[in-house]
């Protein structure tokens, strides 16, 4: 039996070059540690674009195509001969207002490092005022009578709005835990990074909302 | 200098919780999910003998039987509906339960880190996540056969009303709602393993392994992983909306009219065949989830034992591509005789062809791979070219499957059995288990025994035939599928014995396996010690300790100089060489 080959491995002594976008865990962390393990930062082959952030946006892919599904499911049955068109509840404009003003808000909130905090955390509730203004939506369709199964239209609000809202509710959580990283006074990097992820998703589920706005009472 | 290195060791969890259970490790996950595949697979194959059991002597009586199943088989005789939960719950169990999770996220999770040279995956946290999201979903499945109503009965596509109404069937009940709730968490659990699995062969490669230098087992990961994350959330849409139709009163898929007893359901105005476009805009790409990463086992194994490259590396990687975008707009192929305009099953039948030509071409790289080969017949090599003829086999039925014309004779019978079981089930399966035989060695660092594995073989590739090629001809004599028995039927009273024949040889299938377990489970405490590169193969992970460390590497990881299919590589000092040796001993080709 012959030799198998020397282990060949690679000195532990390259340097994560540019940081261009914000990350929570994979290559670039702060202390050079990457999942868990210590040592120095070790070079990788990666792409531009650190791990947390392609995950966010591969995840936000399958949201895309969650809505997708839903969106040709509509289109189907909206040729169906039993649909009737729903009154849109106008309490939605408030709403949609509300939760575009969130956007702005974290937006700005990015651009001001000292008082990021509290930018944050007023796009926070604003978020949370959205959810409750979709629950004053369905209380309005309720009040007149439209319910869940009252005709496909009204099926298709009631689904809609809500899978979206555990969408925003999921943002929500993300961004109360960011209020709770700030409040621990977690590093400013960390937080930057964060906030990145976070208003990424944030305003997708704007834009996401705008869609479905268009979907159910344009179309 | 000790205070030093001990600062760069690795945390290795030390209590058994963190080690063995709740491990962020990716190969404690992936062997996780191996067992639990494997796990699932014993109920998967009892059902799928009880089904050959009805089929090959419809009208016997079995009275141990029905002591095991009391409500299932009283009286020793199957009852309808059990016979329909059994065929719904083999398909869902082996397409989604064992395949899934033993080839892609099993094998999956123990290699990718592994073979491109990373400490672990992108996200462990997320990785243990889904393991974990996972086993309640086969929990809540195989609880559904003990519930009121019995397991799902309406065919692992779930086709509505059966799916849809609640009092259709007795499994339309409570076990169609753990179905789809089980469903619903093994879809959260591989889109989680899918988005970390893409990640981390995106930004986790070490140095030099560029995309263009990965195994051909990571390229199927890679577009299997991307057709999954892309099919399965519209298929969530479709179950969201079915499990309103069945708790909400909606009517998303049921249409007016609908007599259950003496009452006309309140339904009105839905499609049945809206589900169906949506269940097969997953259902096809789902099986390319499957087979593209067995087909990356085939075409990684045969290289060590042929000692030879791969053929056509960068072919085959655009044939993923092509399959991986033909694969999404092909779905209507499933719909042939659902009554639609002929242009669109026309323009169906043509994607079906088209996605034919990337598939026979990866075929034929497996084939010229073995031009000019030292083949060295060991197990794994048996499996990797049994896997060949198995895809071979099952891509011409496919063709016949694929033209709308034939079809229509072929919908709903045999044929489309014998097809989709060579290829998800036997090309799959015998990949799965090809790579037992390969990659045992590193995982348990003991082999696992030859004799066993090739008498495994011989038996599984020649009794898989019997079944599965039968069948074709069964179906071309018209016996329809999913028929609880064909005993009133004049016309297939010809075909009976050939059904009896097919039940003996898929006994034998299933005895086979028995082998298998035994010799996995022996050779893990008896077998012989591994060496480190006990096939003497060039991937990255025959470079890490046996078995790897957490971590992978110790304290370096290796860098990379070549593609992984360097064999005879001329003027070499060795017939193989690691991906990790440096140019400047051996000269690099790609
Ligand atoms: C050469 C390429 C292939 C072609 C042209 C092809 C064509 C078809 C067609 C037209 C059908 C529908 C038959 C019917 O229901 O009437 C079908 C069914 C099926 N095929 Fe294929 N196929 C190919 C490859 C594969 C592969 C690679 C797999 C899986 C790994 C696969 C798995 C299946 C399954 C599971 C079904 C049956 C689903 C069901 O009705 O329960 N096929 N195939
Ligand atoms: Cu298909």
């Amino acid at each position: 039996m012959k030799k198998p080959y020397a282990v060949e491995t690679q000195p532990g002594r390259a340097l994560w070059e540019v940081r261009l976008l914000g990350d929570l865990s994979g290559p670039p962390s702060e202390d050079g540690r990457r999942n868990g393990f210590n040592g120095p930062p070790e070079r990788r082959e990666g792409f531009p674009v650190p791990s947390a952030r392609l995950g966010l946006w591969i995840f936000l892919g399958t949201v895309t195509m969650l809505f997708a599904g839903f969106t040709s499911a509509y289109l189907v049955r909206q040729a169906g001969p039993d649909w009737q068109p729903l009154p849109r509840p106008p309490i939605l404009w408030v709403n949609t207002g509300v939760l575009l003003l969130s956007s702005v808000l974290l937006e700005i909130g990015r651009r001001r490092s000292a008082s990021v905090h509290r930018w944050a955390s007023g796009a926070t509730a604003l978020g949370v005022l959205f959810l409750l203004g979709q629950l004053l939506a369905w209380r309005a369709l309720r009040a007149q009578g439209i319910y869940l199964p009252t005709n496909p239209h009204s099926s298709f609000f009631y689904i809609l709005t809500g899978v979206h809202g555990a969408h925003v509710l999921g943002g929500v959580i993300a961004l109360l835990s960011l209020l709770v990283l700030m409040w621990r006074g977690a590093s400013e990097d960390r937080v930057c990074r964060r906030l990145a992820l976070c208003a990424t998703y944030w305003h997708f589920v704007g834009g996401l909302w705008l869609y479905l706005l268009l979907v159910l009472f344009l179309f | 200098m000790v205070g030093e290195h001990s600062a760069r060791v690795h945390e290795e969890p030390v209590s058994f919780w963190r080690r063995y259970i709740f491990s962020t490790d990716h190969k404690v996950i992936g062997i996780q999910y191996y067992l639990t595949a494997m796990a699932m697979a014993l109920v998967g194959g009892t059902l799928a003998m009880l089904i050959r059991l009805q089929l090959g002597w419809p009208e016997a009586k079995w009275p141990l039987l029905a002591k095991i199943f009391p409500r299932g088989m009283s009286g020793g005789v199957m009852n309808p509906d059990f016979y329909l939960a059994l065929i719904t719950m083999h398909g869902t169990l082996m397409i989604f339960f064992v395949i899934s999770l033993g080839l892609v996220s099993g094998f999956g999770n123990y290699l990718l880190p592994l073979h491109i040279g990373a400490r672990d995956m992108a996200f462990p946290f997320l990785n243990m996540l889904s393991y974990w999201t996972v086993v309640p979903a086969c929990v809540i499945i195989l609880a559904s056969f003990f519930v009121e109503g019995g397991a799902a009965a309406s065919g692992w596509t779930a086709y509505p009303p059966l799916s849809a109404v609640e009092q259709a069937v007795p499994g339309s009940g409570l076990g169609q709602t753990l179905w789809l709730l089980g469903m619903a968490l093994f879809i959260a659990s591989f889109t989680m393993g899918g988005l970390n699995f893409v990640t981390t062969i995106l930004n986790e490669r070490t140095r030099g392994m560029s995309m263009m230098r990965l195994p051909l087992f990571i390229w199927t990961l890679l577009i299997a992983s991307i057709l999954g994350l892309l099919a399965f959330p519209p298929l969530t849409a479709a179950a969201i909306l079915l499990l309103f139709d069945r708790h909400g009163g909606t009517s998303f898929f049921l249409p007016s009219g609908l007599y259950f007893g003496e009452r006309v359901l309140p339904h009105s105005g839905g499609s049945p065949l809206l589900w169906q476009h949506l269940f097969w805009f997953l259902g096809h790409p789902e099986v390319y989830v499957l087979i593209l990463p067995a087909l990356g086992i085939a075409l990684d194994l045969l290289p060590p034992f042929t000692r030879k490259p791969i053929f056509g590396y960068r072919l085959t990687v655009y044939s993923l591509f092509a399959i991986g975008v033909l694969s999404m707009i092909v779905w209507g192929h499933h719909m042939f005789v659902s009554g639609m305009n002929p242009y669109v099953g026309e323009f169906f039948a043509i994607g079906t062809l088209a996605i034919t030509i990337p598939s026979a071409i990866i075929g034929f790289n497996l084939i010229a791979s073995l031009w000019g080969a030292r083949l060295q017949l060991r197990t794994p090599a048996l499996f990797a070219l049994g896997a060949i003829a198995f895809f071979g086999t099952g891509g011409l039925g496919g063709i016949f499957l694929g033209n709308a014309t034939s079809d229509i004779q072929l919908h709903d019978t045999y044929f489309v059995v014998g097809h989709f079981h060579f290829m998800i089930g036997g090309v799959t399966l015998l990949a799965l288990f090809g790579g037992t035989y390969y990659w045992f060695p590193k995982m348990f660092g003991r082999m696992m025994s030859e004799r066993l594995g090739k008498l495994h073989f011989w038996l599984t590739f020649l009794s898989f035939y019997a079944v599965f090629l039968t069948q074709h001809f069964l179906g071309l004599g018209g016996m329809p599928r999913r028929y609880y028995a064909f005993s009133k039927f004049e016309f297939l009273a010809p075909i009976r014995d050939m059904n009896a024949f097919i039940s003996i040889a898929a006994f034998v299938l299933g005895a086979a396996q028995l082998i298998f377990l035994v010799n996995f489970f022996w050779s893990l405490f008896r077998g012989a010690r591994a060496e480190q590169n006990p096939w003497r193969a060039t991937t990255l992970e025959w470079v890490a300790p046996t078995p790897p460390p957490h971590g992978n590497w110790g304290e370096t990881v290796p860098e990379v100089h070549r593609w992984p299919y360097d064999y005879s590589v001329p003027g070499a000092p060795e017939d193989f060489t690691p991906q990790t040796v440096p140019p400047t001993v051996v000269t690099v080709t790609q």
